[in-house]
């Protein structure tokens, strides 16, 4: 008798650490909630006018971040594009409250100036960021994210790389949202909307 | 220099946590004070058991308490490889060594006397049986392999760090009381599993291991999308990443189910000899 209310009881515990591993995460939520996953937005960088920079200064913005680096053949421009189109789509009102951050993980080719002339590319709402070593460590572990270089070739170039998720953060700074490279426009349409209405 | 300070970082642990740091030092300080008290009694352990004991304790906290942690968060060949030596190798190492009776020995009177300690034996007691019955310890070994790797729960495993802790610890907990059971060093006889048993169980877990190992060498879809997401550690072809992977799944890991095999069929080949020889 106890060995089977036991075994029950046993039972009832593993079912329920399944669902809490599973997570218990909004599904009204298009793309991927992290709200319970991951810590408030907060960094100390250099933006593209070599201003220090902390979230501070964007606070009050929905804001996106993504990790990158101007020579990036692929991941970067796609991605941005994307945000750029998504960004016109929802109209000024939300053009106004949203931020997209491009923090460049390859300070030594990615100066501020280079990093103004590729964002400027995108719209007045991508800025670009980067740091030293240290400052860019610091804020890639508290997203659980990396990036490493390749081997240098002949000419000098090397390949990066790096995270190709855009991460999401609501006004307050609370992250809210991560957005996966296949994730489907609409969806993203969706999400950012409802951030940018929170 | 400059290689020897990268060297010495290396060392160091990504993301110090005092469960795996205060896990590994209490199990060498007991084991060591074991064994001087033992030395004390007259008792001497030889050289291999006290160093496969201390083989499985370095292995444990080198892949979670230096850079290789790093690694296996960020390559999905560095993470198989780092469940290979969590569930696999170092519970291996440390069951084969049998430290029960060292470990007991180690542990101070006044702690082993606690009320707390004999209540909270009490209560684990018919927890451990149940893990511990021939049926349900084989489905944990294999089914946590699996469950970690439905690629949903891979991904939040690998963004949080609450649950890659859970995973981590979850490996090797499993790891242990599984090889525990196979390589108790109770003959059948003394209270330990009967050796076809444990030749049975060791049988039972290599299918499912070989075929998921399989199924993630040959896939040719990225399955786990996690690595982009967060960087790989350097730029590594997804797919060479997921292969190399599979193959740490798929061949190292039955091969440890082969090893144990050989292990148990000695010692079921010595109990015969002690038995022509006496009886």
């Amino acid at each position: 008798m106890g060995n089977a209310m036991y075994k029950t009881g046993c039972k009832t515990a593993l079912l329920s650490g399944m669902l809490w591993l599973v997570g218990c995460s909004d599904p009204s939520w298009q793309t991927k909630d992290i709200s319970e996953l991951m810590p408030p937005l907060e960094f100390e960088l250099v933006d593209e006018e070599a201003r220090s920079v902390t979230e501070a200064d964007y606070a009050g913005d929905v804001t996106l971040l993504f990790f990158g680096f101007t020579h990036c053949p692929h991941i970067c421009p796609t991605t941005l594009a994307n945000l750029a189109a998504i960004s016109q789509e929802l109209g000024e009102e939300a053009q106004n409250d949203l931020r997209v951050l491009f923090v460049s993980v390859d300070p030594e080719r990615d100066d501020p100036a280079t990093l103004r002339e590729y964002t400027d590319a995108f719209g007045p709402e991508f800025t670009g960021l980067t740091g030293d070593e240290e400052a860019l460590q610091a804020l890639t572990r508290r997203y659980r994210v990396t990036y490493g270089y390749g081997e240098k070739d002949d000419a000098g170039n090397y390949d990066v790389s790096h995270s190709n998720a855009v991460f999401a953060f609501g006004r307050d700074g609370d992250a809210q949202l991560l957005i996966r490279e296949d994730d489907p426009k609409e969806a993203v349409m969706a999400d950012l909307s409802r951030l940018l209405t929170h | 220099m400059g290689e020897f300070d990268s060297s010495l970082a290396f060392l160091l642990p990504w993301e110090f946590s005092p469960s795996w740091t205060l896990a590994c030092l209490a199990g060498a300080g007991l084991y060591v004070r074991g064994l001087l008290h033992r030395r004390r009694c007259g008792l001497h352990e030889g050289f291999w058991r006290p160093f496969a004991f201390f083989l499985g304790i370095v292995a444990i906290y080198t892949v979670s308490q230096t850079h290789f942690d790093y690694l296996a968060q960020y390559m999905f060949f560095v993470h198989r490889g780092q469940h290979l030596v969590l569930h696999h190798l170092a519970p291996f190492l440390i069951a084969l060594s049998a430290p029960l009776a060292i470990l007991t020995a180690g542990i101070p009177h006044r702690v082993r006397n606690l009320p707390t300690v004999t209540f909270a034996a009490q209560m684990l007691k018919p927890g451990y049986r149940l893990l511990q019955q021939p049926v349900i310890a084989p489905l944990l070994f294999v089914g946590l392999i699996y469950f970690w790797l439905i690629p949903q729960v891979h991904f939040d495993a690998m963004l949080s760090h609450r649950l890659y802790q859970l995973m981590n610890w979850s490996m090797l907990v499993d790891g242990l009381l599984f090889w525990w059971l196979i390589l108790d060093s109770r003959s059948p006889a003394s209270g330990g599993l009967s050796y076809g048993v444990r030749i049975t169980l060791l049988l039972a877990v290599v299918p499912p291991q070989m075929l998921l190992g399989a199924y993630l060498t040959f896939s040719h879809n990225v399955l786990f999308d996690v690595y982009a997401v967060c960087g790989r550690a350097w730029p590594l072809a997804p797919l060479t990443d997921q292969r190399l992977g599979g193959l740490i799944t798929w061949i190292p890991a039955t091969m440890m189910s082969v090893l144990a095999v050989l292990i148990i069929i000695g010692r079921l080949l010595g109990k015969r000899s002690t038995m022509y020889r006496y009886g």
